[in-house]
C-alpha cells in the first residue's frame, strides 16, 4: 500500500495511523518516547517536592501565599477542553473529514494559546508582586523549572500542530499525513495529563500548605 | 538508484558517510568514533597509572590529575563503551531479526551525530581552559565549587550525547517489536537481540533522569538556579539520587549487551545451542528490572538511614541470582560441546572467572555495613574494573573479532588476536587484582599521590606495569586492524563456519538492503536449522519484489552542529555578550532543520525487482 495513495470516505481504513509500517513505527515509537517523557516529568516532580517551600529566609513567600485557585482553575479548564477538542479532531480524522479536523485542531490551538498567555501572566505576577523568581530561592528554581518545562512543551506542541495544519492544508489526509496528526494529538494529550498532575501536586497541594 | 557498486572518490565516500541512514554504515561510524574515544580514555588511564607508579610522583599536578581522572571515567563510559556497544547493535541486531533496516533510519543517524558532537564538545575542554574535575559522578557539592568551565563542558557535552543515546534506544525498541522477519517470534530471537531489547528499555527509562539532573546542574551553574545550593534552600543530595537513578541502570545498559555477545560466542564456538535459552531471557529481563531498584547502594555512606540501606542492600544482593543463572548457563553451553578456541571464544572463557570475581566483590560491597569499610577505597576501583573491563571490554574485544568479518568482509588475524588477548588478560589482572588489597589496606581512591612508607609502593608499581601490558595489547590490536585492512582478503558470509543466526546467512558485508527476500524463521538459531537440513541458505518467506529504502539525509548532522553551537553560547553567556545570540542562533539551526525535515516530504525510494534479479552481489535471502 503506497503512503500517498488517494482515499475516499469509503476506502479510508479504520485505523489510518497504523496502516503503513512507517505509521506503525511512528505510533509505537511515540508511545515509547512518551514513556521516557513520563520519567522526565516524574523526576522534575520529585525534585519540586523535595524543594517545595525551601527558601533562604522568612522574607520569601511560600506556596500557600502565592497560588490563587481561580487563575489556575481557568488554565486547567482551558487545557482540559483543548484535549477534548483534539479528540474531536482525531474523530474527524478517522472519518476522513479533513475540514472538520482542521477546524477542531484550530480550536485546540486557540485554547492552548490562551493557556500559555495565562501562564505568562501568572509568572509575571509572581515575579513582580511576590519577588518569587527563578534565582530567589531553591523553591523558585524548582517551581519555574517544573512548570516552565511543561509550558515549553505546550509551546512546542502548538508550533508542531500549527506547522502540520499549514503544511497539509492543501493536500489533506492520506496514510502519510494521518500518523503525523495522530502523533501530534497524542503529544497534546500527554501535555494535558502532565498538567493535571501539576494542578494537583503544585497548586492544590500548595494551597493546603 | 543502483550506484552502490560503483567506485567512488574520497569526497563522495565522505559525503556518503555524513548523510548515511544505513544501519551498517552508522555501525562503522560508531565503531570508529567509539574506538577513537577508547584510545583517548586509555591514554588518560596510562597517565593515571604513571602518576601513581611511585610515591610522591609529580608527573602531573593534583589539579590536572583530577581532570584526567574525571575524563577517563566519563570518556570510557559515555564515549567509548556506549558507542562501541551501539556499533554492534547497529551492525548485527537488524540482521539477526531479518530486518532490512531499523525502524527510524533518520533518527539512527541523528543519534550518532548527537553522540559524536557531544563527545567532541566534552573533549574540547582540554583546549579551552581545562577539563571537568569533579569525578565522573560530578557530585554537586564538588562541581558547583569547580572553577572555570570544565563542569559546563561535562554538563552540555553529556546532554547532547545523552539525547543521541535516548533516540537510539527508542529506535532499537521499535525495530525489534515491529520489524522481525516472518516466524521470528520473541522466544526465537537471538540473545544479543534480547539484550539489545532490554538495554534499550533501560536507556528509555534511565536517561531522562540524567537529562533532568544535567539540566538542574546547568541551571545552577550558568543561569543562577539554586537546586543544589543549601544557602538558598537547595539540597545537594538530589544530584546524588538523580545521578545514580541513571547511573546504576547505566552499568546494566553496558553489561547486558556484553552478555548478549558472549551468549552468541559460546553457542557458535561450542557448536551447541545456548543452554537454558528461556532462563537466559528471563534472567536478562529480571536484571533489567532489578537494575532500577538498587541505585542507593552507591549512597550507603550518605546517611539515608538503616531502613533505606537495608532495603537497597537486599535488592542489590538479589541481582546475583539472575546473574548466577547466566554464568551457569554459559558453562553448561560449553559442557559437552565441541569447542573451538578462537580469539572471541578466548575472551568469552576469560570473561567467566573475571566477571564472577567482580560479582563476588559486588555482593561484598552490597552489604551496607561492610561498605562503610570499602567505600571510596581502591577496593571499589578494583570491583568496577573487574565488572566493566572483565565484562564489557572483553565483550567488545571478543565481539570486534567475531563481527569484524560481518562488518567489513575481512578476517582479523587470529594469531595477533590471541597475542592481544593474552597480553590484555595478564595486564588486566596484574593491574586490578592487587588493587583489591590496596583498598583493604586503606588506600583511598581519587588521590593524586601517596606517601612513602604506607606499604602502597609495590602494589602500585605492579598495577602500573599491568597497565602497560594492556597498552601494548591495544597497540597489537591496532596493528592487526591496519594489516587486515591492507591485506583486504575477502571472506564469505559465514567465515567462522558455525554461524547459527540470520546475520551469517547473508554475504559479508551484507548488501545495503540486507535481505533480497525476507527469510522464513523456523526456530531458534534459524540458519543452523537450515544447515542441519542440508540447505545452503535460508528459505525465503516472500517472492522477490520491490524493496523500499530510505533516502540519505544531511539534516541529522546539521541538527547536531546546531546544538554544538548553542552549547558554546550557553556556556559563555555570563562573561561574553555574544553568548545569548550564539545560543539563539544554535537553537534556530536546530529548530529550523527540524522544521525543514517536518515540512519536506521524504518518501524514500524503491529498488526494483528487476535490479535485484540482475544483481548477483545480493545474497538470496
Amino acid at each position: 500500500m503506497k503512503a500517498d495513495e488517494k482515499f475516499t470516505y469509503e476506502t479510508w481504513p479504520a485505523a489510518p495511523e497504523k496502516q503503513t509500517l512507517d505509521g506503525k513505527n511512528k505510533f509505537l515509537g511515540f508511545w515509547l518516547f512518551l514513556g521516557g517523557e513520563t520519567v522526565l516529568f516524574a523526576t522534575l516532580f520529585a525534585t519540586y517536592l523535595a524543594l517545595k517551600d525551601r527558601v533562604p529566609n522568612s522574607d520569601h513567600y511560600l506556596a500557600k501565599d502565592l497560588f490563587e485557585i481561580p487563575l489556575v482553575f481557568v488554565m486547567t479548564m482551558l487545557l482540559l477542553t483543548s484535549s477534548l477538542t483534539s479528540v474531536y479532531a482525531m474523530y474527524h480524522m478517522k472519518n476522513f473529514n479533513f475540514k472538520k479536523m482542521q477546524l477542531w485542531l484550530g480550536i485546540t490551538v486557540l485554547l492552548g494559546l490562551a493557556f500559555l498567555g495565562l501562564e505568562v501572566y501568572e509568572f509575571n505576577h509572581y515575579v513582580h508582586e511576590y519577588h518569587h523568581t527563578f534565582t530567589s530561592s531553591a523553591f523558585g528554581t524548582a517551581f519555574y523549572t517544573l512548570v516552565g518545562f511543561h509550558g515549553g512543551h505546550v509551546a512546542f506542541g502548538l508550533a508542531w500542530i500549527i506547522t502540520l495544519m499549514v503544511r497539509n492544508a492543501k493536500r489533506g489526509l492520506d496514510l502519510y499525513t494521518a500518523p503525523k496528526f495522530y502523533v501530534a494529538s497524542l503529544y497534546w494529550h500527554f501535555i494535558d495529563v502532565v498538567w493535571v498532575f501539576i494542578f494537583t501536586v503544585v497548586y492544590l497541594m500548595g494551597m493546603v500548605g | 538508484m543502483s550506484t552502490y557498486a560503483q567506485k567512488k572518490g574520497v569526497g563522495a565516500v565522505l559525503w556518503d558517510y555524513l548523510t548515511t541512514v544505513d544501519h551498517k554504515k552508522i555501525a562503522i561510524l560508531y565503531l570508529i568514533a567509539g574506538g577513537f574515544f577508547f584510545l583517548v580514555g586509555g591514554l588518560e588511564a596510562m597517565f593515571i597509572r604513571i602518576q601513581l607508579a611511585v610515591p610522591g610522583n609529580d608527573f602531573v599536578s593534583a589539579g590536572v590529575y583530577n581532570e584526567i581522572l574525571t575524563m577517563h571515567g566519563t570518556t570510557m563510559i559515555f564515549l567509548a563503551a556506549m558507542p562501541l556497544i551501539f556499533a554492534f547493535m547497529n551492525a548485527v541486531m537488524p540482521l539477526q531479526i531479518g530486518a532490512r533496516d531499523v525502524a527510524f533510519p533518520f533518527l539512527n543517524s541523528l543519534g550518532f551525530w548527537l553522540f559524536f558532537f557531544g563527545g567532541v564538545f566534552l573533549n574540547l575542554s582540554w583546549f579551552l581552559g581545562g577539563a571537568p574535575d569533579a569525578g565522573w559522578t560530578s557530585y554537586a557539592s564538588l562541581s558547583l565549587a569547580s572553577e572555570g568551565h570544565g563542569i559546563d563542558f561535562y554538563v552540555l557535552g553529556l546532554q547532547i550525547s545523552g539525547a543521541g543515546t535516548l533516540i537510539g534506544g527508542i529506535n532499537f525498541l521499535v525495530t525489534i517489536i515491529n520489524m522481525r522477519a516472518p516466524g521470528m517470534t520473541y522466544m526465537r530471537m537471538p540473545l544479543f537481540t534480547w539484550t539489545t531489547f532490554v538495554t534499550s528499555a533501560l536507556i528509555l527509562f534511565a536517561f531522562p533522569p540524567l537529562t533532568v539532573a544535567l539540566f538542574l546542574m546547568l541551571f545552577d551553574r550558568l543561569f543562577g538556579g539554586n537546586f543544589f545550593n543549601p544557602d538558598m534552600g537547595g539540597n545537594t543530595i538530589i544530584w546524588e539520587h538523580l545521578f545514580w537513578i541513571f547511573g546504576h541502570p547505566e552499568v546494566y545498559i553496558l553489561v547486558l549487551p556484553a552478555f548478549g555477545i558472549f551468549s552468541e560466542i559460546f553457542a557458535i564456538f561450542s557448536r551447541k545451542r545456548l543452554f537454558g535459552y528461556s532462563s537466559m531471557v528471563f534472567a536478562t529481563v529480571l536484571i533489567g528490572f532489578l537494575g532500577f531498584m538498587v541505585w542507593a547502594h552507591h549512597m550507603f555512606t550518605t546517611g539515608l538511614g538503616p531502613i533505606a540501606n537495608a532495603i537497597f542492600s537486599v535488592a542489590t544482593m538479589a541481582i546475583a541470582v539472575p546473574t548466577g543463572i547466566k554464568i551457569f548457563n554459559w558453562l553448561f553451553t560449553m559442557w559437552g560441546g565441541s569447542i573451538k578456541f578462537t580469539t572471541p571464544m578466548l575472551y568469552a572463557i576469560a570473561f567467566i572467572p573475571t566477571f564472577t570475581m567482580g560479582g563476588v566483590t559486588g555482593v561484598m560491597l552490597a552489604s551496607a555495613a561492610q561498605d562503610y569499610q570499602y567505600h571510596d577505597s581502591y577496593f571499589v576501583v578494583a570491583h568496577f574494573h573487574y565488572v566493566i573491563v572483565g565484562g564489557v571490554v572483553f565483550a567488545l574485544l571478543g565481539g570486534l573479532h567475531l563481527y569484524w568479518p560481518k562488518m567489513f568482509g575481512t578476517m582479523l588475524n587470529e594469531a595477533l588476536g590471541k597475542v592481544t588477548f593474552w597480553l590484555f588478560l595478564i595486564g588486566f589482572h596484574l593491574t586490578f587484582f592487587i588493587q583489591h588489597f590496596l583498598g583493604l589496606m586503606g588506600m583511598p581512591r581519587r588521590i593524586f599521590t601517596f606517601n612513602e612508607g604506607q606499604g602502597f609502593e609495590t602494589a602500585n608499581l605492579v598495577s602500573t606495569v599491568g597497565a602497560f601490558f594492556m597498552a601494548v595489547a591495544t597497540i597489537v590490536l591496532l596493528i592487526n586492524v591496519v594489516m587486515t585492512i591492507a591485506k583486504n582478503k575477502k571472506v564469505g558470509g559465514d567465515p567462522w563456519g558455525d554461524g547459527r543466526t540470520l546475520e551469517w546467512a547473508i554475504p559479508s558485508p551484507p548488501p545495503f538492503y540486507n535481505f533480497k527476500q525476507l527469510p522464513l524463521v523456523r526456530g531458534l538459531d534459524p540458519y543452523w536449522i537450515e544447515k542441519m537440513e542440508g540447505n545452503k541458505e535460508m528459505t525465503p518467506a516472500e517472492p522477490i519484489g520491490d524493496i523500499h529504502m530510505p533516502n540519505n539525509s544531511f539534516v541529522p548532522f546539521v541538527i547536531s552542529v546546531g546544538l554544538f553551537i548553542a552549547a558554546f553560547g550557553a556556556m559563555y553567556h555570563n562573561e561574553h555578550s555574544w553568548g545569548i545570540p550564539v545560543l539563539i542562533i544554535g537553537m534556530l539551526v536546530v529548530f529550523g532543520s527540524m522544521f525543514f525535515r517536518s515540512v519536506k516530504d521524504d518518501h524514500g525510494y524503491h529498488i526494483h525487482k528487476e535490479e535485484l534479479m540482475d544483481d548477483d552481489k545480493g545474497g538470496k535471502a
